[in-house]
C-alpha cells in the first residue's frame, strides 16, 4: 500500500471540503476499499474517513414514510435497525459477507463501489430508492451505470439512502461460497402501484430489473405468473462459477422463490 | 507522522504511525502483540480478529489511526486475571479445537464476540457467525463443537469427526 495521509472530518462539510481537493478518496468501512490500496490499484493522497461524521449514521422512519438510512451507517446496524420497519431490507444486510465485515462496512461504500456481485444494489433498485449525496438526489434507475460505474462525481458523497417501503419484499440470495458475495441474487418488491424486480450478480452490466418479471407480477403476484417468461443468457457473466445460461436459470428460480417468499 | 492512541486489553498505548498502518500492524509491529495472526491480508481468513470497542473486525482491513481513541482486545488478554485460560480457550484445549493454531486467535475472538451478542447459539448460529473465519487443518467440527461447550450447551451428542 502507498502511503496517504489521513483525515477524519466531524461534519458532511469539512468531508465535502476535503474531498474537493486533488487525489482525495473517501473511506467508508475499508472493507473494498483497503483491500483495493493493498493491490496498489489506487493511490489516493488522502483518504477522508466518514466514520466521524455522526449526521451519516443511523436508521429512522421519515415523514414521507420512507426509510431514510445514513450513508455511513453500518451493515450491522442496517440489520438490527431497519428490521421493524423493512424486514427485507434488514434481511439483505444480516446476510452481507460475514459478522467482521457487517461491522465495518457501510451502505455508502457499497453503493458508492458498485461491484456487479454485490447486495445493496439489488435493494435500492428494487425499492425504487433515492440515493441521496451532498449536493443532490439521484433515483435508483439513474444512479448505476454498469459494472463498478455509478453517477457519483469525484468527490461526491453518499449522505444517505430513502428506502420506499413496500407492501411485502424479500432477497434471495445464492451465495458464492468462497467470496460470500452473490452468485446471483434477486430482489422483489410489491408496491401498491406494481412489482419490481432488481437482479445482481448475473450481468455484465451490473444490476438490473428485469422488467418482464415486473409486469407478470404486477399483475398476479404468485411464482407460477413467471413460469412462463424466458430469461436471455446475452450479456450475463461467465466465470469459473457460473456459465451465462446458469445464471439465466437462476434469475427464473431465485425470482420464483422470493415471490414464495414475500406473499 | 501521525500519533495514534488507543487502550489495548485494558492499557493505554500510543505510538506513531503512517496514515497505511493497519491495526494488525500497529498490534503486532508497534505494540510487539503477535497474538493477532495475519493469515491472508486480504480480508478473507479472519485469523487477524480483534474486538474494536466490542465489535469483532479484521484489523489487517482497518487502519490503525481509524481506531484511534477506541477500546481494543485481542487474544492476548483472554486469559483470567490469574493467568489461566479463559472459558472459550479452555473449550478448545478439551475439545480439541485447533491443530497448528494459526486461525485459533481469530476464531476465540469471534467466539467471544458471537457469545456475547447470543450466549446459548445453536450449532447453525456458530457456524454462520464463523463464516469469515477460516481454518486449514480441523474441519471446523472440534471448533464448533469448543464455542458450544464455552456456552454451557451439553456437546456429548455432537460426534467428533
Ligand atoms: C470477505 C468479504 C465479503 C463480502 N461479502 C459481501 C456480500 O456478500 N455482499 C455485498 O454486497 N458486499 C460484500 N462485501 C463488500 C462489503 O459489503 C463492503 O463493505 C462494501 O462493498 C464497501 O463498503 P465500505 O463501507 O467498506 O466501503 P470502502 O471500502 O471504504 O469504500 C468503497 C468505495 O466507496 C467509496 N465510498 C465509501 N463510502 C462512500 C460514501 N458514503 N460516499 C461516496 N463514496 C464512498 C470509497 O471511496 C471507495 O471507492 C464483502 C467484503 C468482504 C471483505
Ligand atoms: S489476515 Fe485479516 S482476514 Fe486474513
Ligand atoms: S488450527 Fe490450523 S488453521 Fe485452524
Amino acid at each position: 500500500m502507498y502511503n496517504f495521509e489521513f483525515v477524519k472530518p466531524a461534519t458532511i462539510a469539512d468531508a465535502a471540503k476535503a474531498l474537493g481537493t486533488e487525489e482525495a478518496q473517501a473511506l467508508g468501512g475499508g472493507q473494498t476499499l483497503i483491500p483495493a490500496l493493498k493491490q496498489r490499484l489506487n493511490a489516493p493522497a488522502t483518504l477522508v474517513s466518514l466514520s466521524g461524521i455522526g449526521e451519516m449514521k443511523g436508521v429512522c422512519r421519515a415523514d414521507d414514510g420512507t426509510l431514510a438510512i445514513g450513508g455511513a451507517t453500518t451493515h450491522v446496524t442496517v440489520a438490527s435497525e431497519a428490521a421493524a420497519h423493512y424486514p427485507a431490507l434488514a434481511a439483505l444486510a444480516s446476510h452481507i459477507g460475514d459478522p467482521a465485515v457487517r461491522n465495518r462496512g457501510t451502505i455508502g461504500g457499497s453503493l458508492a463501489n458498485n461491484d456487479p456481485a454485490a447486495c445493496y444494489p439489488a435493494a435500492v433498485l428494487g425499492s425504487g430508492a433515492t440515493v441521496k449525496t451532498n449536493t443532490r438526489d439521484i433515483a435508483a434507475d439513474d444512479y448505476f451505470q454498469g459494472m463498478f460505474t455509478t453517477a457519483l462525481h469525484d468527490g461526491e458523497i453518499i449522505t444517505e439512502v430513502r428506502f420506499p417501503v413496500p407492501q411485502k419484499a424479500n432477497y434471495q440470495k445464492f451465495v458464492q461460497p468462497a467470496s460470500r458475495f452473490a452468485l446471483t441474487g434477486v430482489y422483489v418488491a410489491k408496491f401498491a402501484d406494481g412489482v419490481r424486480v432488481a437482479v445482481t450478480g448475473a450481468s455484465e452490466n451490473g444490476v438490473f430489473r428485469w422488467t418482464e418479471a415486473e409486469a407478470a407480477l404486477s399483475a398476479d403476484f404468485s411464482p407460477a405468473a413467471v413460469e412462463g417468461l424466458t430469461v436471455s443468457a446475452d450479456g450475463l457473466i461467465r466465470d469459473i462459477h457460473g456459465t451465462p445460461e446458469y445464471r439465466a436459470h437462476l434469475v427464473k428460480v431465485l425470482t420464483k422463490r422470493a415471490v414464495a417468499a414475500a406473499a | 507522522m501521525p500519533q495514534v492512541s488507543m487502550t489495548v486489553n485494558g492499557k493505554a498505548t500510543s505510538g506513531t504511525v503512517e496514515g497505511r498502518t493497519l491495526l494488525s500492524g500497529y498490534l503486532r509491529d508497534h505494540l510487539g502483540l503477535t497474538g493477532t495472526h495475519v493469515g491472508c491480508d486480504t480480508s478473507q481468513c479472519g485469523a487477524c480478529v480483534v474486538h474494536v470497542n466490542g465489535a469483532a473486525v479484521k484489523s489487517c482491513a482497518i487502519l490503525a489511526l481509524e481506531a484511534d481513541g477506541a477500546d481494543v482486545a485481542t487474544i492476548e488478554g483472554q486469559a483470567n486475571a490469574d493467568g489461566s485460560l479463559n472459558v472459550i480457550q479452555q473449550a478448545f484445549q478439551d475439545h480439541h479445537g485447533l491443530q497448528c493454531g494459526f486461525c485459533t486467535p481469530g476464531m476465540v475472538m469471534s467466539a467471544a464476540a458471537l457469545l456475547k451478542e447470543n450466549p446459548k447459539p445453536t450449532e447453525r448460529d456458530v457456524r454462520e457467525y464463523l463464516e469469515g473465519n477460516i481454518c486449514r487443518c480441523t474441519g471446523y467440527h472440534n471448533i464448533v463443537k469448543a464455542i458450544m461447550a464455552a456456552s454451557g450447551q451439553d456437546v456429548t451428542a455432537i460426534a467428533a469427526e
